[in-house]
């Protein structure tokens, strides 16, 4: 260990002589090349000083952040510097002004997708789903034919019923909450039957001795236990069910919506307007796993991946 | 059913035994998917039966239950198509339709072909599924190795998994056609996008999966980080790499057909669907989403088998 320590110290200087090297060789030939490959090497280099330190709650925040800042910083400079056309590849500024010129539009497919489409058909699939695993795992036979046949389903392409849902359905929402509907079942069904099964028999034994019966030992026990793996499938099915209730909307819908929205700025070349829609689409998909991964937190704040921390 | 089935298998011979515990496994799912089918039959027959009750009205004749139900199972634009009309139509377009066509003295794919869109769509799949697993094992050997990385990329990496990455699909695609790629070369760049992730997150937990005593061990032998990886941490990772193999293939086949779907792609099993969602060929929608579920399980399969193969070699089969 303290050979390696040693290793390292002495090799301290090689990386940033070779970082400088190679920026004054860009710098000879190509003097943008250099101001980008000079951003890159200066923040990695802050990154790997920083990370070398003990690690604290600063710097475990710290380093993603500044990485993530230097990628977008990155972009920027080399869509300035390179005047990339904004129809294929906009600044990150000229997204956030075209996310601030646009928050009505932005909010009104918000509504229309997120809350209406996917929300709608995230709770009634969740819901069919946790149902339909408390009856799969009442009977035997239901876990033995049921379950290969979920697995597998929930392999397929299900997107690919969205045109078939749409018609059924119409344009409006309706459609796209059965789209995300077929779309979380069956991982949540997967996810959890195997909760409901991971209880060990000293543990069934103990509710047998107590002579519960069976709805008291599936709420007191089982439901219980099965929180994690349910927690695991709702939180799957967050971003399965945005991806649906977005794709479903290429194949019709009224005119608002965030896949409408995408396909038609796409056809006008407004690249800025669909960037600003994807980063709603990148909020809503991380504060909605966000808010399942807080309410796992507060429910299961018993169990042992969740007291690590 | 079960308990006859039990006691013809009673017999005592390992054969009969192994043909047992074959029907114990497979009877539940032979059952469960024969309901699938009869709900499906019956909900055919109600979804189209206005559409019949409409034409007979409008011809004057009145129809009895049976031409009715006859009826709903053979027209030839249903609200939803029974499994026999899919089937037939798989077996047109796939086995009994020509996979290439003589055009202009050269042989090129034939459109009508289900099995030349199928090609279409798993070729970038491949391509794509391939580079973003390789892409994902290096950025994870990067990050198990490397501090800085670690600190800077997981969060990201994790981060990116809850968001909805397949919208972005058409964007590249039109993006990369205005610089001048068209073809293969998008398409797979989104399936190896959304199988990098998904490999790289649990190769990570893969690598890391040795416990310290190993770990030590190894420290014991003096073996280099090298040596580590290659004898411990690489075999340990093996089981993790193949389940998220078969997570990633999977996306890999999604991102490829939706891909297909709003940039006017002309062949692919994405732009099957998408026809026939404007000229209402449900049949053909309904055999192009089955085509893709049989190469969703193939891949899917191939994958397990080849799991299965290599962590018996290795002695880890459960």
């Amino acid at each position: 260990m303290s050979a390696g320590l040693a290793q390292s110290a002495r090799r301290s200087w090689v990386v940033p002589a070779i970082g400088a090297g190679l920026i004054a060789l860009a710098a000879l030939s190509e003097p943008r090349l250099a101001i980008v490959l000079a951003l890159w090497i200066g923040a990695w280099g802050l990154n790997i000083v920083l990370s070398r330190g003990t690690e604290t709650a600063a710097i475990r925040l710290a380093v993603p952040v500044i990485f993530g800042l230097t990628l977008l910083a990155i972009w920027e400079v080399t869509v300035r510097l390179y005047e990339i056309s904004p129809i294929i590849l906009p600044a990150p500024s000229q997204i956030a002004q075209a996310f601030a010129a646009n928050t009505d539009i932005l909010w009104a497919d918000f509504q229309q997708t997120i809350l209406k489409g996917a929300l709608s058909g995230y709770v009634m699939g969740c819901g069919l789903a946790f149902l339909t695993a408390l009856a799969v795992d009442k009977s035997n036979f239901l876990q033995r034919g049921l379950l290969p046949v979920g697995n597998f389903i929930a392999a397929l392409p299900i997107v690919g019923t969205a045109p078939i849902l749409v018609m059924w359905f119409g344009f409006g929402w309706e459609s796209k909450a059965a789209v995300v509907v077929a779309m979380v079942f069956f991982p949540m069904l997967v996810n959890t039957v195997s909760g409901l099964k991971a209880t060990d028999a000293m543990q069934r034994d103990l509710m047998h001795t107590y002579a519960a019966n069976y709805g008291q030992s599936l709420v007191k026990l089982r439901l219980m236990n099965a929180l994690p793996f349910i927690f695991n499938g709702l939180k799957i099915c967050t971003t399965l069910a945005l991806i649906g209730a977005i794709v479903a909307e290429f194949f019709g819908s009224p005119t608002v919506g965030m896949g409408f929205r995408i396909k038609i700025e796409v056809g006008r070349l407004a690249m800025d307007m669909v960037w600003a829609e994807i980063t709603v689409a990148a909020l809503a998909g991380s504060g909605f796993y966000g808010l399942m991964a807080l309410i796992e937190k507060r429910m299961t704040f018993w169990h042992p991946s969740q007291r690590g921390r | 059913m079960s308990v006859a089935l039990d006691q013809a298998g009673a017999g005592g011979c390992p054969l009969c035994a192994a043909i047992r515990r074959l029907i114990r496994a497979v009877a539940p799912v032979l059952v469960v998917v024969g309901v699938i089918i009869a709900l499906w039959y019956g909900a055919a027959t109600q979804m189209n039966k206005p559409w019949t009750l409409d034409a007979a009205n409008r011809a004057g004749v009145e129809l009895s239950t049976a031409q009715i139900i006859a009826d709903t199972m053979n027209q030839e634009r249903p609200v939803l198509p029974t499994p026999h009309q899919v089937l037939a139509e798989l077996w047109d377009t796939a086995v009994a339709e020509p996979v290439l066509r003589e055009r202009r003295g050269s042989l090129t794919g034939n459109p009508r072909s289900l099995v030349f869109h199928a090609y279409q769509t798993l070729a970038p799949t491949l391509l794509g599924f391939v580079v973003g697993t390789l892409a994902g094992i290096l950025l994870a050997i990067g990050i198990v190795h490397n501090r800085a990385m670690d600190l800077s990329v997981m969060p990201w990496a994790i981060a990116s998994q809850t968001i909805p990455i397949l919208a972005i699909a058409p964007i590249v695609i039109v993006v990369l056609n205005a610089v001048g790629l068209s073809g293969l070369v998008p398409k797979s760049l989104i399936s190896a996008y959304l199988s990098f992730f998904p490999v790289a997150v649990s190769m990570v937990k893969g690598l890391r999966s040795p416990n310290g005593m190993d770990l030590d061990l190894l420290r014991t032998y003096s073996a280099s980080a090298s040596e580590t990886f290659w004898k411990l941490r690489l075999p340990a990772s093996v089981p993790f790499l193949f389940t998220s193999l078969k997570v990633a293939v999977a996306a890999a086949l999604v991102g490829t057909i939706v891909a297909e779907l709003p940039t006017g792609a002309r062949f692919g099993l994405g732009a099957r669907l998408l026809t026939g969602s404007y000229y209402g060929q449900t049949i053909q929608i309904w055999s192009a989403l089955f085509m893709a579920a049989i190469c969703a399980a193939v891949l899917v399969s191939l994958i397990g088998m080849i799991e299965r193969a290599t962590l018996k070699r290795m002695g880890l089969n459960r």
